[in-house]
């Protein structure tokens, strides 16, 4: 990666202020991204005039003080003088911050003005945060996925897997679905969140903005050249808040019209399928990866979950019993815990056969749950 | 007939009781003072424990050593017992202890109250930190305590609440006790605008945090309702709203910050002039500061929320009222300066800890600018950069200070001097380890580093495996801190009454150590 001369230049003087040296290393970075939108840039160019109004500050004051304590102690000799007040300087002193504070505050109103501007948008994308992975919508398209943490990175993340993480190129930072958008298009995203509170953060974008239940939140971006930008989820949200990462890949409009009509095509055929009968090898092998992705964070890849925090269904009277209870829960949730109704996340298919296997893995012995019956539970 | 006479006296003294009665009962603002400046000293050791859990499982990426849920618990509990059970009750024992030095008062006003706010204390704690122990887990929703997160907290939440309920009861009550000393103990002659500025900024916080402590208070009780009582003040399914529990939680949570520093700068105050051997500048100017800054702090809440969509006028006023509270802050650090500039500077380990708070305050305060810059901020909120800006606050700005105030007043409490050479190990070790551990968490957050997560991508190994070796030897070098006042308490060169040669104040009128009962004439101050 390649470091401008201007990055390496407030990196040294960020690294003067208060480290002496810097270890040697191939891919770290000390400032804040310039992004790839024109609202990026802006932030970036007004954290660098703060920075350096900073850095103009700290040099008087400290070195004031510098000075001060080689030159006046008492073992050169110096005789205390016994000043101790003046109005001149009080005012000065005051008055000069409140100057550079208002030709600081000029600038930074017109950025924040933008930016809140999400007016004559050509697209919207909801985004909901749902513990722990994100689900984006497509208003205009109707298109609509879950993503989450890629699944060899979720097998290396955890405690004592063994796994390098430098084995990956951007370890935690990949998903399973990435969220493709065009570029040059004002893209007005919706964000919300299904539980608990979460916060969509990608810095190539220039913002974060809070996923809050119950509330739509507002924020844009037009992202400027194709590329595949990565974030996180920035407010915590529960246990893994540190794997909840986003992909957004911007690509050319002739390229994002034919990924829109791809996802259609395979919505149509995730359609159909639920129409049909399914068998239980079928629903076993696509259940086992749909559990692996939206419910071992919980209940654990052996159904044992976490006493006291989320309860077993290896045994669990639920996932034995009754076929009705257990698409109950499935589909709308526990209120007050981190169970989310899965009923707007899923499709038939997808929730048929998760609870098929619920039912029939770690020695559970239970009914088929077919996606007619989750079709009919609607 | 002598034992008699001797008896007599002891009983006319009211010297301490013998064994540990004499802690559990005592009423002396002296014992208090020390009870709560040892409590506090332990608990800084208990949330710096969990520090370098924290630490070391973000040696390198990758987890190594703990569940994620465990290390959001340590990240939760490490800041509730350092906020609520080291720097808070480290300054309430300086209080207890100086104040009535200070104004020529012998006690505090209230000793009953003295002495159940403390011993609330360990009760309070011992409850929190029991939640280890319980069916799913410590707290781990963040201190910020932000619903509905919290509300997944499992047996542990009502003691999490009770406990929290028991920081704010003791708080309040202590605030009243330095507000009743101060206004009617002070000593014929002592006016307002002749108090040392330890008082003044002590007096300035005690009724911050009785404006602030009953809104926290409030706000938990309603967080216990919505859990248990079907309230919905917080749930947007029942017409609630989440985001107001931020605006209460924060509209205690940002006074609460000043309440934190405030009595900081009141001992700077007191030891840069000391060591100048020159009177502080702009004492009045630094009053009126120190009661700006407390106005502020009352308006600026919701700059820790910039990014929850409030409407565009909000973030406008919240991003100016926080860019002005850098106006009586820079007052603040000129006058240090200015107190500085002619004197006839020597640099003992009081001295050192107050020129290091000084420097790195004012960093902490140059990021603090930064992120009143709301479109900034939308990059840093909830990076490492934000984690590196409040420790600079609070690890090198209230630890600090408490830090100087004890090497500077445990010569007058113990009547031993401290090892100065020790004492400058200390200093140079933790301000050496400090900025190593915490200055690349700058670098960190800038580069999109979010903060509480145990584990992250690789471009972030370097300056984490960095900060984690300043962790280490900073949270050693305390051992050394705890080595030496122990030290000191059990020996040592003998202090004189007056210990440092420029220091001014009664506290230095009264013998090393002092009388169990300060001033039991009032001194005259002309």
């Amino acid at each position: 990666m390649a470091v401008s001369t201007k990055q390496y230049i407030s990196g040294l003087a960020l690294a003067s202020l208060g480290m002496g040296s810097l270890p040697v290393s191939a891919d770290y970075a000390l400032n804040m991204t310039t992004g790839v939108t024109p609202t990026s840039q802006q932030v970036y160019d007004l954290h660098m005039i703060i920075f350096w109004i900073c850095v103009a500050i700290g040099v008087v004051v400290f070195g004031a003080m510098i000075f001060s304590i080689f030159k006046h102690r008492k073992s050169k000799g110096a005789v205390a003088a016994q000043f101790h007040e003046s109005t001149t300087a009080e005012i000065a002193w005051t008055i000069v911050p409140i100057v550079i504070l208002v030709s600081m505050a000029v600038p930074a109103t017109k950025t924040l003005l933008a930016m809140e501007d999400t007016s004559d948008a050509d697209m919207s994308i909801k985004v909901t945060g749902i513990q722990w992975k994100w689900k984006y919508d497509y208003l205009d398209e109707g298109i609509s996925f879950i993503s989450s943490l890629d699944p060899k990175h979720n097998e290396a993340r955890q405690l004592k897997s063994g796994v390098d993480p430098a084995s990956f190129d951007h370890y935690l930072r990949e998903v399973d679905n990435p969220l493709v958008v065009p570029v040059g298009k004002k893209i007005r995203f919706l964000l919300t969140a299904n539980d608990v509170i979460h916060s969509w953060w990608v810095a190539d974008l220039g913002w974060k903005k809070d996923a809050i239940p119950g509330f739509v939140n507002e924020a844009w971006a037009k992202i400027e050249k194709p590329g595949v930008y990565r974030g996180k989820c920035a407010e915590l949200c529960g246990k893994d808040h540190g794997f909840m990462p986003i992909v957004v890949v911007a690509k050319s409009e002739a390229d994002y019209a034919e990924w829109v009509a791809q996802q259609k095509a395979a919505a149509d055929a995730a359609a159909a399928s639920a129409d049909r009968e399914w068998t239980k090898d079928e629903l076993m092998a696509r259940g086992e990866k749909v559990y692996a992705t939206n419910c071992a964070a919980c209940h654990q890849a052996n159904g044992a979950g976490i006493p006291g925090a989320f309860p077993a269904l290896a045994g669990s009277a639920l996932a034995t019993g009754d076929a009705a209870g257990h698409i109950d829960i499935v589909m709308h949730g526990k209120p007050g815990t981190a169970m989310a109704a899965y009923k707007n996340l899923l499709n038939d298919a997808d929730l048929a056969a998760v609870i098929t296997y619920e039912r029939h893995a770690w020695g559970n012995n239970a009914s088929v749950v077919q996606p007619a019956a989750i079709k009919a539970a609607r | 007939m002598s034992t008699a006479a001797a008896t007599h006296d002891e009983h006319h003294d009211h010297g301490p009781a013998k064994g540990l009665m004499r802690w559990i009962t005592t009423t002396n603002h002296k014992d208090i003072g020390s009870l709560y400046l040892l409590f506090a000293l332990l608990m800084f050791f208990i949330g710096g424990a969990m520090a370098m859990v924290i630490r070391a499982e973000l040696f390198q990426p990758g987890m190594q050593l703990v569940q994620p849920e465990f290390f959001n618990s340590m990240t939760t509990v490490h800041a509730l017992v350092m906020i609520f059970g080291a720097v808070m009750p480290a300054f309430t024992g300086l209080a207890n202890w100086l104040i009535p030095m200070m104004i020529g008062a012998p006690d505090m006003a209230l000793p009953r109250l003295n002495n159940f706010s403390f011993w609330i204390l360990p009760f309070a704690f011992t409850m929190l930190l029991l939640t280890f122990f319980m069916d799913g887990g410590a707290p781990a929703g963040g201190w910020t305590l932000y619903p509905p997160l919290v509300l997944q907290l499992g047996e542990a939440f009502p003691f999490m609440i009770f406990a929290i309920h028991l920081m704010g009861i003791s708080s309040i009550m202590g605030s009243i006790n330095v507000i009743v000393t101060i206004l009617n103990m002070r000593a014929p002659g002592m006016t307002l605008m002749k108090m040392p500025l330890f008082v003044w900024t002590w007096l300035i916080t005690a009724y911050l945090l009785i404006a602030t402590m009953p809104v926290l208070a409030g706000a938990v009780t309603m967080l216990l309702t919505d859990k248990f009582a079907g309230t919905s003040f917080f749930s947007a399914a029942g017409g609630g709203d989440p985001v107001m529990f931020q605006h209460i939680f924060w509209f205690f949570g940002h006074p609460e910050v000043y309440i934190l520093i405030l009595p900081a700068f009141g001992v700077v105050s007191a030891i840069v002039p000391t060591f100048a051997r020159k009177p502080l500048f702009g004492y009045s100017s630094m009053v009126y500061a120190t009661a700006s800054i407390a106005f502020l702090s009352f308006i600026v809440w919701a700059h820790h929320m910039f990014t929850v969509g409030m409407p565009v006028v909000g973030e406008l006023f919240f991003m100016y009222a926080t860019m002005m509270i850098a106006v009586p802050t820079g007052v603040k650090v000129f006058n240090w300066v200015s107190t500085m500039w002619k004197g006839s500077m020597t640099f003992e380990t009081p001295m050192l800890f107050a020129i290091g708070f000084i420097f790195m305050f004012t960093i902490g305060g140059f990021s603090g600018l930064m992120l009143a810059i709301a479109p900034a901020d939308f990059q840093y909120h909830d990076t490492y950069f934000v984690v590196a800006h409040f420790h600079y606050v609070l690890v090198t700005g209230a630890i600090y200070s408490i830090m100087a105030a004890t090497y500077y007043w445990l010569p007058k409490w113990t009547g031993n001097m401290y090892n100065e050479t020790l004492g400058k190990w200390h200093f140079w070790i933790s301000t050496i380890s400090v900025n190593v551990l915490f200055f690349p968490q700058h670098f960190l957050g800038l580069a999109g580093m979010p903060r509480r997560i145990p584990d992250y991508s690789v471009q972030f190994a370097d300056w984490n495996m960095v900060s984690s070796i300043g962790g280490f030897v900073f949270g050693a070098s305390q051992l050394l801190f705890a080595f030496i006042v122990f030290k000191t308490i059990r020996g040592g060169e003998k202090a004189s009454s007056q210990v440092w040669e420029g220091a001014k104040g009664l506290e230095w009128t009264l013998s090393s150590p002092p009388p169990y009962h300060s001033f039991t004439q009032a001194p005259e101050v002309k």
